[in-house]
């Protein structure tokens, strides 16, 4: 592989490639499209055209060569901000600078046309996207290659399945060159060998220097990609900061909101309470990697029983698997079951990286249908001071020796 | 995996200096506005290429004759009015050629109403593009225009053939007000188009009172039968002499006058041959359709800021 920087980008770091000031943009709730529409409700219409602020207030500059998230939740306004950075909506008060080329992967596909062949819209799309004839000539191959549907490279995009579809588009797009990329949403496509080439590439343009805004719901990708993260609420920015401290401060806002709680069984056995403890009995929601941990269980009988299990499964904000047990599996024998009991698991030491954990307890028979299972019934967090990435905290040490 | 080891030639400068930091969507002037526009869409223009060769291949994409239809049409409306007026009301006993005297008034209402329909149609149509992608929203009616223009000259075709079959090969003298209409059709049309597309994001209806308002107008332009009728009708009989100016005020009236001065040699002599000053007509109305032109853009221009929200 030849990585050869395509064109390194010279700004002084500490210039501001993108500048947001006092953007605020205001959006009419109107659904009358028609004229006999908008004769029916011309009274209502003025007292009705409901209106809201879908960006408030927004400044901020961003240097060159940084990658900037936007989380928030569903119209929090992430997209509309993006939108007015590239240009596609006009702010209703205040403007936003930039300098330099851009390229927007907005919607992938967004100018394909299912008439016409792959070819075709490889040209089409490109120009859309701000490439000359002659730079689309020169870059063909490498975008069909990237794509890796050479063989339909002919066949009307219409015959595309969706995977086949979504790729030329990222392919073309991202072979744009810009000096600014905006990105939405768009990084969760093809099968996983393309994502993982999507993000391979994504990286590359970080290493040329290029600024990066990207808006996602994949916390994952924010804490690998982003040196910086704004947090939108409402329209409003809630926090600007590195992006441990706007995932924690996303996670406080949102995450610990009452889990919908799924509950199944024969109910012959019930699971009457669950509870994070912090080893010694006492409540406990957030735990520093390495710090102990028990998970309490208060289960009751309605008839006595001689054959049950209690299981206990963590898993982690995007519903993975992070570990899962049951008493059978630890080998103990739980005895004869008469009224209540308190199944206790204690964790000496919680290897978990930082982040909103939940917990899915069940306790069933050795072998049948279930008792009484509770999905996702209760939820911790674990705060790391260091920023590491992945599901397991390993806390290593580092040494340095002569080359062997 | 491959990666990019040349940069494209455009951008060799930004290594020399730092550009400034430009603002998006600056607000434009009023009076200002429209240069930088046109500015913008010629930096644009071989995307605007590209939009043109799309509008031709996706148009009879899978029909069986595919292109052949833009020829087909015109000569099928052709057939119609020839028997319909030329035999039934007895027109073609009076007016030589008269298939050659449909054929060119036919022409230029074809571009015509395949630039205004077309132009209608294509913010709204590309309404995937125009939230998701920046650029001049005034290429969308272009390559409208673009396209439309292309089509008529592969009409234009069907009318030299008809000249060749016939012998009546027009005279040179009068052949230079033919890219004059063209122009006053082009630049009105566009204009047109330009308010009509901007209209249509904001209330649907337009595309269908456009539909309407075309075969209205259809019939108060002379294509099918002659202007004389109406001279006679209005200010002579009638002496609505206003009523005539007005209707002779009408840009396509001019265009289709034009016309058939200039290619429809047969006509020579006979009193269907519209004698004013079509030369002057046409200039002062190609300066007025230039003035249509700037103020639909400037409109578009207001309009296009909320087009993203509104589709």
């Amino acid at each position: 592989m030849t990585t050869q920087l395509a064109r390194p980008v010279t700004t002084r770091a500490s210039d501001p490639t993108v500048r947001v000031e006092n953007v605020s943009k205001r959006f009419n709730i109107h659904k009358d499209k028609s004229l006999k529409e908008r004769l029916v409700n011309l009274r209502r219409s003025r007292t009705h055209a409901e209106q809201f602020w879908a960006l408030r207030d927004i400044s901020f500059e961003l240097e060159s060569g940084h990658t900037l998230g936007l989380i928030g939740r569903n119209g929090s306004g992430k997209s509309t901000l993006l939108k007015v950075i590239g240009g596609i909506l006009t702010p209703n008060q205040g403007y936003v600078e930039r300098r330099g080329r851009l390229a927007a992967l907005l919607e992938l596909g967004a100018g394909f046309h299912g008439d016409l062949t792959g070819r075709e819209n490889v040209y089409l799309n490109a120009s859309i996207l701000g490439l000359s004839r002659r730079q689309t000539d020169q870059y063909f191959d490498r975008i069909v290659d990237f794509s890796g549907i050479e063989e339909f490279i002919d066949t009307q995009v219409k015959f595309y399945s969706s995977g086949m579809y979504v790729r030329l588009a990222f392919a073309v797009a991202i072979h744009v060159d810009p000096e600014i990329l905006l990105v939405d949403e768009v990084l969760a496509v093809g099968d996983e060998p393309f994502q993982r080439k999507c993000m391979e590439r994504i990286k590359q343009f970080q290493r040329d220097g290029r600024t990066i805004v990207f808006v996602t719901h994949g916390l994952d990708q924010i804490r690998e990609l982003c040196d910086r993260v704004i947090l939108l609420e409402h329209g409003k920015m809630v926090l600007d900061g590195t992006p441990v401290d706007a995932l924690r401060a996303f996670r406080d806002r949102y995450s610990s909101e009452p889990v919908a709680e799924e509950q199944h069984g024969t109910r012959v056995v019930e699971v009457i309470s669950t509870r994070v403890t912090d080893g010694a009995g006492r409540p406990k929601d957030r735990f520093d990697p390495g710090e102990a941990l028990a998970i309490e269980i208060e289960v009751t009988a309605h008839r006595p029983t001689d054959d049950w299990v209690a299981g206990v499964a963590i898993l982690n904000h995007l519903d993975l698997l992070v570990y899962g047990t049951n008493t059978k599996i630890l080998g103990v024998d739980l005895g004869r079951l008469d009224g209540r009991r308190l199944v206790r698991f204690a964790i000496p030491e919680l290897p978990l990286v930082e982040g909103q954990y939940f917990l899915t307890v069940a306790v069933h028979p050795g072998s049948g249908p279930e008792y009484h299972r509770l999905d996702r019934t209760v939820g911790f967090k674990v705060y790391s001071a260091s920023g590491e990435a992945g599901v397991v905290h390993l806390d290593p040490t580092v040494e340095l020796d002569e080359a062997r | 995996m491959s990666t990019v080891t040349s940069g494209p030639p455009g951008h060799a400068s930004f290594n020399a200096e730092v550009e400034p930091l430009q603002r998006v969507n600056a607000p434009r002037s009023f009076w200002g506005g429209f240069g930088a526009t046109v500015r913008e869409v010629v930096q644009y223009r071989e995307l605007l290429g590209q939009l043109v060769r799309k509008e031709l291949k996706v148009k009879y994409k899978d029909s069986v004759l595919g292109f052949l239809w833009t020829l087909i049409r015109p000569l099928l409306q052709l057939l119609v009015y020839s028997l319909a007026i030329g035999v039934f009301l007895g027109s073609s006993k009076t007016i030589h050629s008269f298939g050659i005297y449909l054929f060119t008034g036919l022409l230029a209402w074809t571009l015509f109403t395949d630039i205004i329909g077309g132009c209608t149609g294509s913010i709204v149509g590309n309404a995937g593009l125009v939230k998701k992608v920046y650029f001049p929203r005034e290429l969308f009616p272009l390559s409208v225009v673009g396209a439309a223009i292309v089509n008529f000259g592969l009409q234009f075709i069907v009318l030299l053939g008809a000249f060749a079959v016939t012998g009546q090969w027009p005279a040179l003298s009068q052949l230079a007000l033919v890219p004059l209409a063209l122009l006053v059709l082009v630049v009105f049309g566009t204009a047109l188009g330009l308010v009509l597309a901007a209209a249509n994001v904001y209330l649907r209806d337009v595309q269908y009172l456009v539909e309407v308002g075309l075969l209205l107008w259809f019939w108060l332009t002379p294509i099918v039968y002659d202007w004389t009728k109406v001279k006679q009708n209005l200010a002579i009989e009638r002496g609505w002499a206003a009523a005539y100016q007005t209707y002779l005020a009408n840009p396509m009236t001019n265009v289709v006058l034009a016309f058939q001065r200039a290619l429809w040699e047969a006509g020579k002599g006979t009193p269907f041959y519209y004698g004013g000053n079509l030369a002057g007509r046409l200039a002062v109305l190609l300066v007025v359709c230039l003035v249509l032109l700037w103020l639909a853009q400037r409109v578009f221009a207001r309009a296009q800021g909320n087009f993203a929200q509104e589709l």
